[in-house]
């Protein structure tokens, strides 16, 4: 066992008074070694991001506070160093990647003035050196092009090559430790394979210590020579990579893995093969911007192009792709939020595209959608009560029968009806998906379209929801139209998949065959980039117990 | 539970208080006026000018009328006028910045060229000319301080409708099948009703100082005691009877401030973007 590079003792950081709990981060110990990956796990305020930006000192300043321990760099007190010495060590011997490259770039400088920056506070070069170690730099992180790179502003590149650009800023001085604070999440699947291999890539090379914080347990399989699971400010277990993924012994570690989804598809559900309640045909939807009056190009882009879909009774199909492969324009398409260029939509045999907006209406309770975004879908003025009774009182309900039923269905989505009378913000994130979903189910729809309803919610509270999910549709025979950008889910929710890229579908069957044997070459690549693919989760008692979302 | 945590935290602002507390000073001089300086402010009550904390409490004008009853007449009318012709403004503001924002395209284009119309000419100007038109009356007054106050306001609310309007629970509205205009006024409107609060309170402020402009040029109400009409009476005698424009401009600057205090208090209690800082 190498000496560590970083050790972390006794580490409490205060919150506020009058937050949920006194510590933000209480007593953690961690030590980091040389070509090693550390990854720290825990879900959305276990402390895991403050503990790794303590190190830095790069906390609030006056609402968060180092109240104790010892963070130990090369055998220096970081929290006792002067700032002259911190921001020595900053970006020259610990350098931080951002979740966020946009946010953290600034977006006025090109990339290599950036780079350019960070060499010249740190080393005393001529200017000419410093720019071709820019340009090795970016080619080491197998940026395309480094020439026309270094001159290009930060909106010019796309996610992915934003996050390079970071990774060869956070790498031009050689730190010793790289703290990397979800540097994928933001990130489409098949880039993220390509970052994570290229970190792993930059710790052989460069030998350094990778402090990897992160939610996602495939990562973690992905990529981790050891890891460390936070919660709620606490550190309840570690370990090496195959000890925590493989033997977890904390039950919460535990849930977490439980509540990954299995990438095996559960057997096939029956339903109704024969029954076609939806059909899509020909959908087409292009953006159109730029041209007008003055002559500019006009830049085309295509949301939907010729989607043929069909989705029958009882069976949730499952729309896949990538940020911007217009599976969300395509489900608003159907449900008339956005109107096709062309095609039909076909529902009992009606063309719903040819309706106008007042003879749509009364369709519309028989199609019905959860939103992605659990603090936006509500209105924040109205009570739940009011929002969930709003539907069945639009479409001729009395309105005691209307609040009647939505405390009902207060009780089916698994909330209090006590709960009815209170506003949004008194719930948590799972509750507010809870409270979508009675919404939609308020109007007794025959399909619900569902646009990402897991994708912001934290990996148990996401087990839970799909948990729901499918009771309801077994209950209420629904049909779904399912969108998610995460195979996992896909594959434990969706009776057939249809995968698109650049608003074609280019893959579309059960969901069985999609896993075991991909046709498109895209559907592969998607597969392939999976985080965590190789890890088996293993069978605990707490795995059996815990239900997760696999059934 | 809401109600008690805005008081409270309008209640955390210092200033918002004591805006509060002269404002309602204002408004209790305002209410009693009848009771302490019964019949007509325009009376002649004694020998002209009477200097303050003599046998009248403020002194007399030009013509030996009392300054104290015409204080406190005036008071009435500022409030009257700021608040009925915000009113005013508001209404008008809100449903062209609704419309113009929750429909977009054509219909934002028109309703934003016809405010971009009203805006483009200097307000005060166009105040004078519109009292001008409709001949010097309270009705003018207010009338005209709504015309030239109302193009901020449907910006305003057109911006945030702009930002409403791509929200996810709008468009979980839109599946539920509502209609356009329950979408507007139950959906959308209460989640700007706080900036709106905001905007107006202090558009109070810049209408009583608008009323008294006009007043001041001899535009207001003959039949009406206001502040800006004691003024202007009162200008020419300036240098040999200072209490005639300085009790009244202290009027005028005390309660204007007053407006804006609460309006800043307001603010900071309502606007959540800064709250979260």
């Amino acid at each position: 066992m190498p000496a560590p590079l970083l050790e972390i003792s006794g580490l409490t950081v205060d919150l506020p008074p009058g937050a949920d709990r006194p510590h933000a981060v209480e007593e953690v110990g961690l030590a980091l070694a040389e070509n090693e990956i550390l990854c720290v796990v825990g879900e959305s305020g276990s402390g895991k991001s403050v503990m790794a930006r303590s190190i830095l000192g790069l906390l609030p300043p006056r609402r968060l506070r180092v109240s104790a321990g010892r963070i130990l760099f090369k055998g220096e007190n970081l929290l006792a160093a002067s700032a002259a010495r911190l921001r020595q060590i900053r970006g020259g011997e610990i350098a931080m990647i951002f979740q966020e490259p946009m946010a953290a770039l600034n977006p006025l400088m090109t990339i290599g003035r950036q780079i350019d920056e960070v060499v010249a506070t740190h080393l005393n070069l001529p200017r000419a050196e410093r720019r071709q170690r820019a340009l090795e730099l970016l080619r080491a992180v197998h940026l395309p092009d480094p020439e026309r790179i270094i001159e290009a502003y930060p909106h010019q590149l796309s996610g992915g090559q934003r996050q390079r650009a970071m990774i060869a800023m956070a790498l031009i001085l050689e730190p010793a430790i790289i703290i990397a604070d979800e540097p994928t999440t933001a990130l489409d699947v098949t880039t993220q394979a390509q970052i994570l291999a290229l970190i792993r890539e930059l710790r052989q090379r460069h030998r350094a210590g990778i402090l990897f914080i992160t939610h996602d347990f495939g990562v973690v399989a992905e990529i981790a020579d050891r890891v460390a699971v936070m919660q709620r400010g606490r550190l309840v277990e570690w370990g090496t990579a195959a000890q925590v993924l493989n033997a977890p012994r904390h039950p919460y570690t535990r849930a977490l893995i439980a509540a990954v989804p299995n990438l095996d598809p559960p057997p096939p559900r029956p339903y109704d093969r024969d029954s076609v309640l939806l059909q899509i045909e020909g959908l087409d939807k292009a953006y159109r911007s730029g041209g007008g009056l003055l002559g500019r190009r006009q830049r085309v882009v295509h949301a939907a192009r010729d989607a043929r879909l069909a989705l029958r009774r009882g069976e949730t199909l499952g729309l896949v792709g990538e940020s911007g492969s217009g599976k969300s324009t395509l489900a608003r398409c159907i449900l008339r939020l956005v109107e096709a260029d062309r095609g039909a939509i076909r529902l009992d045999g009606v063309d719903l595209r040819r309706l106008s907006r007042r003879a749509m209406r009364p369709w519309r309770k028989r199609l019905q959608m959860i939103f992605q975004d659990p603090f936006a879908s509500l209105n924040p003025r109205a009570r739940i009560a009011e929002t969930i009774a709003a539907g069945p009182m639009l479409h001729g309900v009395p309105r005691a029968e209307a609040f009647a039923r939505a405390r009902e269905l207060l009780g089916l989505v698994g909330l209090d009806p006590r709960a009815a009378d209170r506003f949004p913000h008194e719930f948590s994130g799972g509750q507010r998906q809870r409270i979508g979903i009675a919404r939609a189910l308020a109007l007794r729809p025959d399909i619900l379209v569902a646009d990402e309803p897991v994708s912001a919610l934290d990996v148990s509270v996401q087990g839970q929801i799909l948990e729901l999910l499918a009771q309801i549709r077994e209950r209420l025979q629904l049909s779904m139209l399912f969108i998610t950008h995460d195979l996992r889910v896909a594959a434990q929710v969706c009776d057939s998949i249809a995968v698109m890229r650049r608003g074609e579908i280019v893959e579309y069957g059960p969901t069985a065959e999609i896993f075991a044997a991909p046709r498109h070459p895209y559907t592969r690549e998607l597969l392939a980039a999976i985080p965590g693919k190789a890890w088996t989760k293993p069978k605990t008692d707490a795995v059996a117990e815990e239900a997760g979302s696999g059934r | 539970m809401i109600r008690a945590s805005l008081w409270q935290r309008f209640a955390a602002s210092r200033s918002g208080l004591i805006g509060l507390a002269i404002l309602v000073l204002v408004l209790i001089l305002a209410a009693s006026a009848p009771v302490f300086f019964p019949g007509d402010p325009f009376a002649i009550v004694d020998k002209p000018f009477l200097p303050p904390f003599g046998t009248h409490l403020l002194g007399t004008d030009s013509l030996g009328r009392d300054m104290a009853a015409g204080i406190a007449h005036g008071a009435g009318t500022s409030l009257m006028i700021g608040l009925v012709a915000t009113l005013a403004a508001l209404f008008i503001g809100t449903l062209i910045g609704a419309f113009a924002g929750f429909y977009g395209g054509l219909v934002d284009n028109l309703l934003m060229r016809l405010t971009e119309l009203f805006q483009t000419i200097p307000s005060f100007i166009f105040a004078i000319v519109l009292v001008a038109i409709l001949s010097p009356s309270l009705s003018s007054t207010i009338i005209a301080i709504a015309v030239v106050s109302w193009p901020p306001i449907a910006r305003l609310v057109r911006g945030e409708f702009l930002s409403l309007r791509r929200r996810e629970f709008v468009e979980a509205a839109i599946v539920l099948g509502m209609g356009d205009l329950q979408m507007i006024f139950r959906q959308i409107l209460p989640n700007c009703l706080s900036a709106i609060i905001v905007t107006g309170s202090l558009l109070v402020a810049t209408a009583i100082l608008v009323e008294s402009a006009l007043a001041f040029l001899g535009l207001g109400d003959p039949n009406i005691m206001s502040w800006g009409f004691m003024i202007g009476a009162g200008r020419t005698y300036l240098r040999t009877a200072w209490w005639l424009c300085a009790i009244p401009g202290i009027a005028i600057l005390l309660t204007v401030l007053a407006i804006n205090l609460v309006g800043e208090g307001l603010n900071d209690a309502l606007n959540p973007r800064l709250r979260t800082l």
